[in-house]
């Protein structure tokens, strides 16, 4: 019972940061109409940048998280404003396929710049765990699970309390009567992958220091994460939130209980899962796109 | 004319041995027309039926390690006292039974995938491409894992007790490649020019029209996919037959990127583009190799890839197509008219 336990914890701090990835990725989605490939490498620039500030620099430890959130959404709205918004209006496979592009030029760029040996980050938290009860948890875990906690709040609060929120909402359901109510589709466009690609540059910024830093390392970081969106409906905050703590169980109870060199595997095992059962995901609101 | 042409092209093709001796050229080419198969492949979903599938080296690599184990042999044990022993079967069979496999596969992820459109195909087949990798690098029993699979035999054709020759040699299999590629390619132009082929393209025009005029678009989806993975799956043989040594690294992404590539460069939905995409994409990295690091050569590749989105979209063959037309006004249906253009 205590190992399960251990799972359970380990999976809720896991399904922080994922829901993190999950939601960024389903904005973007829902109001662009855009498969983001590159949303694993904003997760692998947060981490890098992290490290750059830290270890090379010496700033301290929050303020570079904070410095890496700020980079991502700069980079965000850089990719937007070069790469998408030329191609507002162009079919989704014309644009998967600019977004591959991105994705394979700035993985490689990052390789070249910080070469492929993966690097580890330190961090101001003792080393002694946290213990409760029976279970054990490291401080930095404890932290990224509260600083990804508070994103996702941050998060719903500015998508339903704010007028920004309102206009991405009104963008999400029909962009042509956004527009005409005045809306400024492209701003909110621009203004949505910077915020998008910023809960990816933070999720890579938490979990930088918890495990390494290396340029492949967003691979598996995009793969899941469209593995949540897929579970949860493309396009939806909460099936994307909720996505993320089941791709943390799953992946903790499958490490745990069958193998762990499947670890990773668990995500497609759910998106076939959800396919065969539940083809709109988990989530399937009359507002889902796709 | 048109004819004419082809064949100057396949003699010019048969031709490349006796003039070009040089051993590392031939390598190359090689490697070219083994990523060329799986960019007609790749071609017939991309292109064909508007499904881009980003797992496409899966089906690659599942025909490469399925061809290796059959004609390897293997065993596994089942049960502490049962084990399951396979015995070596002659490399034909194995490349065929790898086709199989790379097929039934591609019933599979069709018949799971197909249920909703688009970006889920996408999503779902770069995750299979990542599991399978998963299970290459685990199930060590079976695959040898990161250990790879070695001394893999090569192609070879006998007469019994007369006479027989194994393909250790790069002449021989720059032929069984040239004749593979050769195969997919009037398979792929054939079958886009049936009724099947009509019916993919219609569905990629306009699925609602396609499908309320009775084309049973998913079945259409599913056959395009099941005859695209057990291509990409002879690819996948030749290569694991040639180089003779099959590792998890088969599965990478990079490689499906470099099918893509070559497909959306060359021009999709004709059945030229893969063949030019595939040439000088296989051939440029080994030009390139001179100037730049393998990490530069991918940043290129991917800056390449979106100028083309942006400059080319319709890739190379097309374009080339609509010049010589507006030049000479070449008879109609020329070589790389994209099918059902509009």
């Amino acid at each position: 019972m205590p190992e399960f336990l251990q799972h359970l914890l380990n999976a809720l701090i896991l399904g922080g940061t994922y829901a993190l990835l999950g939601i960024g990725l389903t904005l973007i989605f829902g109001i662009m109409r855009v498969v983001n490939f590159t949303h694993g490498e904003l997760y692998t620039f947060g981490a890098y940048m992290v490290f750059f500030f830290v270890m090379v620099l010496g700033v301290n430890f929050f303020a570079s998280i904070l410095l890496a959130m700020a980079l991502g959404v700069a980079l965000g709205a850089l990719i937007e404003f070069v790469l998408l918004r030329p191609l507002r209006g162009a079919d989704i496979d014309t644009t998967m396929l600019v977004m591959i592009g991105a994705w394979i030029a700035m993985q490689n760029l990052e390789q070249f710049t910080w070469t492929g040996i993966a690097k580890s980050i330190d961090h101001p938290f003792p080393l002694d765990p946290l213990v409760i009860g029976e279970v054990s948890v490291s401080w930095v875990r404890v932290f990224v699970f509260a600083f990804a906690v508070l994103l996702i709040a941050v998060t719903y609060l500015l998508i339903h309390w704010t007028r920004l929120g309102k206009a991405m909402r009104a963008t999400f359901q029909d962009r042509e009567t956004a527009a005409l109510m005045g809306v400024n589709v492209k701003g909110i466009h621009t203004l949505t992958f910077a915020f998008g690609s910023c809960l990816a540059a933070a999720a890579g910024a938490l979990l930088g220091p918890v495990f390494v830093v290396a340029p492949t390392i967003g691979d598996l970081a995009a793969l899941k994460a469209f593995a949540i969106v897929i579970l949860g409906g493309l396009g939806s905050i909460p099936g994307a939130t909720l996505g993320g703590f089941v791709l943390g169980l799953a992946e903790e109870l499958g490490a745990g209980y069958v193998s762990s060199g499947y670890r990773d595997a668990m995500g497609f095992l759910l998106i076939i899962l959800v396919l065969v059962f539940k083809p709109t995901g988990l989530f399937a609101a009359k507002e889902r796109i796709g | 004319m048109r004819h004419a042409v082809t064949a100057a092209w396949v003699v010019f093709l048969f031709s490349i041995p006796l003039w070009m001796t040089d051993l590392y050229i031939l390598h190359i080419l090689i490697s070219a027309g083994i990523f060329t198969i799986a960019a007609i492949s790749l071609n017939l979903l991309l292109g064909y039926t508007g499904q881009l599938s980003l797992g496409h080296v899966a089906f690659f690599g599942i025909g490469a390690y399925t061809s290796a184990l059959v004609s390897l042999g293997f065993d596994l044990e089942l049960t502490d006292s049962y084990t399951f022993v396979f015995a070596p079967w002659p490399v034909w069979i194995a490349f065929i039974a790898g086709i199989a496999a790379a097929g039934l596969f591609g019933w599979l992820i069709g018949k799971i995938a197909f249920k909703v459109r688009g970006a889920y195909f996408v999503i779902v087949t770069i995750s299979f491409a990542e599991v399978v990798r998963l299970i290459s690098l685990n199930w060590v029993d079976l695959t040898e894992g990161p250990m790879a699979l070695n001394n893999i035999p090569p192609f070879g054709v006998a007469i019994p007790g007369l006479w027989e020759q194994t393909f250790y040699q790069k002449l021989p299999n720059y032929y069984l490649i040239l004749v593979v590629a050769i195969v997919c390619y009037i398979v792929v132009r054939r079958l886009v020019r049936s009724r099947a082929g009509r019916a993919m393209i219609g569905l990629r025009e306009n699925e609602a029209l396609a499908s309320s005029v009775g084309v049973d678009v998913t079945r259409y989806l599913v056959l395009a996919t099941v005859i695209s993975a057990a291509m990409a799956g002879a690819a996948g043989g030749l290569y694991t037959h040639y180089i003779r040594i099959v590792d998890p690294d088969i599965f990478l992404f990079i490689y499906t990127v470099t099918m893509v590539i070559m497909v959306v460069t060359g021009g999709k939905g004709t059945t030229a583009g893969p063949v030019v995409g595939g040439l000088l994409f296989g051939i440029l990295p080994e030009v390139l190799r001179e100037f730049a690091s393998p990490e530069v050569q991918w940043v290129i590749y991917g800056v390449f890839m979106i100028a083309v989105v942006f400059f080319l979209p319709q890739g190379i063959v097309p374009a080339v197509t609509s010049w010589w037309k507006a030049r000479f006004a070449a008879p109609e249906g020329g070589l790389g008219t994209p099918e059902g253009a509009r």
